[in-house]
């Protein structure tokens, strides 16, 4: 009976991702192929003979201007006229009564969240069945599957609303669409093409579980993992390249034609940069929702067993997310550093122009993971017995987190009147406006970091006494990369960040991340030989307070709210363009909105992604549950 | 209250909390550049410094840089006037302007023929601007506007304003004046710059990639070749690029011996 609802559910899954697909490849065959042939087709002549014989030529009969039309045909074909790309006027946009750019903007959103979801998770799941492999312990094994169980869903999800897209933007923004399509022509297809390989691995995968558990065939399921994800991760890029070709154009023109190859006109200089940041900030956002699938199991149930085990999958997921969010920012350093090296221009508009506002809403958003992360691994200690040595530290490591917030949503302009300006001595505070620059926001999100690196190693050490003879050595080694790494981000950010000029103000920032980045290689490597063969504490799965389950609901709703925010930046710094500098947008959101507007697009877009993964876990919970048979009651009827 | 609910309550609760300070921060609206007719007859020179001022900030987004942030000459609290005249003297200078006002319109339209020193692009040491020429996009600032901006640049400082009011053809695209013909270019070097050729060529060590590239013509081209391809660029167009941008009027306005110079200096381009 439960199998037969697995296998319905299962069709019906398959099904809607094979619509979303197909949808998917109607639309961008549709468009490709008659686009690849008027392009082909420019300034050939349609003549009766092309029309009765496309291959060759034939003679009409009556007709005795044959050699002269090989001739016209000839000198024809020298006249072939480019393309020319269309500038779309304000009349050039359907009105559809409804802001375009709104419709556009939460379905790609969408699309994205559900994207990062459905990629990230088979990646991590890969590895925790590696895991599983290699340490022989079936309960990864198990976790892992129940991970691809939670977000199958989520690939017909993404399929649809990424049709829907296609729909919308073919639809109402013609010209742009048509010239990305002349621009991109057959890898459009190829990218539709990888659907259908991608859905092929992925049902191989989940339903093939069970049947290649073991042996051999075990490394086959671990084959077709791999190549699910690398059909996967090459849909991701090509779809990257198509909003980095929009940001930073390559292999075109000043007026749009294109001069160089596919390859040329992808590897934009942001393509890298987006590839990376997306690819860590994906595994992040996908720990991070399936965490909070496991804390709300764990919530909803009180038998010790099961709470054991959700308690066990959320410090798992929370550990995903919480490792692949600790390098975001360096990407997203070199993510910007480009950005500006493309263009200053860009990159101030961002950083220091309009949207310079929009980076304190990333500070409270970000601000709010790293406590709610911290807060998770803290109440997480109670688990074991070993924790209580380290339980002093927790109150330096949140001073330092909620000073460093502070520093980074102080803002450094305010918009103040005359008065307000009088009563303050100028339009910087003189103690509070050095806080409110980069170099001493840098600073302090270094340090966040740093911080929360030693609450995930505490955590991690809590249940263990390391037994290697030169431990004492270990521990002062680790204690001494951090004072040295500290004193090196205040160093850098305060001298080279207030006493030099702006070329060493961004320098300096390498030199923070270096810091950070050692201590975070350094404590991880370090901690695999100092506790190899290491004293076991007792540690208690499941013994941890409710409350703690919040943290991870807190992880998943400012991802994803962050996730909207910098869609709205990244989309922004195009200002008034839809490809910058090649073709203008005239459209009559040609505009960059207020942050309000985008913070109300925003929650509009995270509450239907709320709903939506809400439907995925029960879809996910559904193929589980089994009807109790009807037991005859005594008199005839159903009990 | 059940567990379903305690969860939404409290996610719902963190999203308002955000969408609220997205919401008490300054709301501003970046808005695209309008395209304005200007009413050059009713134009006085006191109008046309506002419009240069309002491009300044606007338009020509130069207080994205030039600002007190350090990221470009603050241009607003210096006199920039002087500072033209110290640029033009100083050895590193390469540019072609001989007085404030061509320097001005040169550090707009050819940023690199002179970087202050510790402002160009990481790495160059000073020898590339990271700034964006304003003739073409993303600014794209016409001839007017330039010279608009350049107009509130010397009045603010209290400068002689030596900009004149544009008339009804502006400047960069007027035709000569009746009886006055420019003078003919004396070398082959100042014949393709008075016709601007290297604005859409790649040639004699500039780069632009508007026209096909003319480095090494003279091993693919013919003297006639050339010759057609000035004066009549429509007769063929070069696979990848548009027909009709490059201007069909040289035969028109080229001296036969400008002409002999240009084919001349591009045969020996192998």
């Amino acid at each position: 009976m439960s199998f037969k609802r697995v296998s319905k559910l299962g069709r019906i899954r398959s099904f809607s991702a094979f619509f979303g697909t197909f949808l998917l490849t109607l639309l961008i065959i549709g468009v490709v192929i008659p686009g690849a042939s008027i392009a082909a087709d420019a300034g050939v002549s349609d003549t009766l003979e092309e029309r009765i014989s496309p291959m060759g030529r034939v003679h009409v009969e009556g007709d005795d201007s044959f050699e002269p039309a090989v001739e016209a045909e000839a000198s024809e074909a020298e006249e072939v006229v480019p393309y020319q790309m269309k500038k779309p006027s304000r009349s050039d946009y359907p009105d559809v009564g409804v802001s375009s750019r709104a419709i556009v903007w939460v379905l790609a959103q969408l699309h994205l969240f559900f994207g990062a979801l459905v990629l990230a998770i088979p990646l991590f799941v890969l590895v925790i069945e590696l895991v599983g492999v290699s340490t022989g312990d079936e309960r990864y094994d198990s976790m892992a599957q129940e991970f691809m169980k939670i977000s199958l869903t989520g690939f017909s999800i993404t399929a649809i609303i990424g049709g829907s897209l296609a729909i919308a933007l073919f639809t109402l923004y013609p010209d742009l669409m048509a010239y990305m399509t002349h621009v991109f022509g057959a890898q459009m297809l190829v990218y539709a093409s990888l659907f259908f390989f991608e859905s092929f691995f992925l049902y191989t995968y989940y339903y093939g579980w069970n049947a290649m558990r073991y042996g051999n065939l075990k490394w086959l399921h671990l084959t077709l993992g791999l190549l699910l994800n690398a059909a996967g991760m090459t849909i991701m890029v090509m779809a990257n390249s198509w909003a980095t070709f929009m940001m930073a154009p390559s292999g075109v023109n000043e007026v749009g034609q294109v001069v160089g190859n596919i390859w040329e006109v992808m590897k934009g200089p942001l393509w890298n940069p987006i590839n990376l940041h997306r690819f860590i900030a994906n595994i992040a956002f996908g720990g991070a929702v399936v965490g909070a699938y496991a804390a709300f199991k764990f919530l909803s149930t009180r038998d010790p067993e099961e709470r054991a085990h959700y308690d066990w999958m959320g410090y798992t997921s929370n550990f995903i997310a919480i490792l692949s969010f600790l390098p975001l920012p360096f990407a997203g350093y070199w993510l910007m550093a480009e950005i500006y090296a493309y263009s200053q221009q860009m990159g101030i508009t961002a950083m220091g122009g309009i949207l310079a506002w929009l980076f304190i809403v990333q500070a409270v958003l970000i601000g709010t993971i790293l406590l709610a992360a911290n807060y998770y691994l803290w109440a997480g200690m109670s688990r074991t017995e070993g924790s209580e040595r380290y339980k002093p530290l927790i109150k330096v490591i949140a001073f330092v987190l909620v000073t460093c917030f502070l520093v980074w949503v102080t803002p450094h302009t305010l918009i103040l009147s005359a008065t307000e300006i009088a009563a303050l001595g100028g339009s910087h505070h003189h103690l509070l406006g050095p806080l409110g620059i980069m170099p001493a926001k840098n600073i302090a999100v270094n340090l966040m970091l740093i911080v929360t690196f030693l609450s995930f190693q505490l955590y991690r050490r809590s249940d263990k006494v390391a037994t290697v003879s030169w431990a004492p050595f270990g521990n002062a080694l680790m204690v001494a990369i951090y004072v040295v790494a500290v004193a090196n981000v205040i160093f850098a950010g305060v001298y080279y960040g207030y006493f030099t000029n702006t070329v060493y103000k961004v320098g300096s920032s390498v030199m923070q991340v270096c810091s950070t980045l050692v201590v975070i290689v350094v404590g991880i490597t370090l901690d695999a030989f100092l506790f190899k063969g290491a004293k076991t504490l007792p540690s208690y799965w499941g013994k941890v307070p409710d409350r703690a389950q919040y943290a991870l609901f807190a992880l998943p709703v400012a991802f994803t709210w962050l996730m909207g925010l910098m869609g709205y930046v990244r989309s922004s710094v195009k200002t008034h363009w839809h490809v910058y500098t090649v073709m203008k947008d005239n459209s009559p959101d040609n505009f960059i909105p207020t942050i309000g507007y985008a913070g109300n697009m925003i929650t509009l877009v995270t509450v239907l992604f709320l709903v939506m993964v809400l439907f995925m876990f029960w879809i996910a919970n559904l193929s589980a549950t089994k009807q109790a048979k009807p037991v005859a009651s005594v008199d005839g009827g159903a009990a | 209250m059940n567990v379903l609910g305690k969860t939404l309550g409290f996610s719902l609760g963190m999203i308002l909390i955000f969408t609220l300070v997205a919401n008490l921060l300054p709301q501003v609206e970046g808005e695209a550049p309008v395209e304005q007719k200007v009413d050059l007859g009713a134009l006085t020179m006191e109008s046309y410094i506002a419009l240069g001022e309002a491009l300044f900030s606007g338009k020509g987004t130069c207080t994205l840089c030039h600002n007190a942030m350090g990221r470009a000459p603050d241009l607003l609290v210096m006199n920039v006037g002087g500072a033209a005249e110290k640029h033009l003297e100083d050895e590193r200078y390469k540019g072609k302007a001989t007085n404030i006002e061509e320097y001005l319109h040169e550090s707009m339209v050819d940023p690199g023929a002179f970087v202050v020193a510790s402002f160009g692009k990481k790495g160059s040491n000073d020898t590339e601007s990271p700034m964006p020429a304003v003739n073409k996009a993303p600014i794209e600032l016409s001839e007017i506007e330039i010279n608009a901006i350049i107009a509130f640049l010397q009045f603010k400082d209290g400068n002689d304003v030596t900009v004149e009011l544009p008339t009804e053809a502006p400047p960069v695209e007027a035709a000569p004046a009746a009886g006055s013909a420019p003078a003919p270019a004396a070398t082959a070097e100042d014949a393709i710059k008075k016709y601007g050729c290297q604005a859409c060529h790649s040639m004699l060590g500039t780069e632009s990639s508007v026209g096909p590239a003319l480095d090494g013509i003279g091993s693919r081209q013919s003297a006639e070749q050339i010759s057609l391809s000035i004066t009549d660029p429509a007769a063929a167009i070069a696979e990848g690029f548009t027909p009709g941008v490059m201007p069909a009027d040289f035969a028109e306005k080229m001296t036969v011996k400008e002409l002999k110079m240009i084919i001349d200096l591009l045969l020996e381009q192998r």
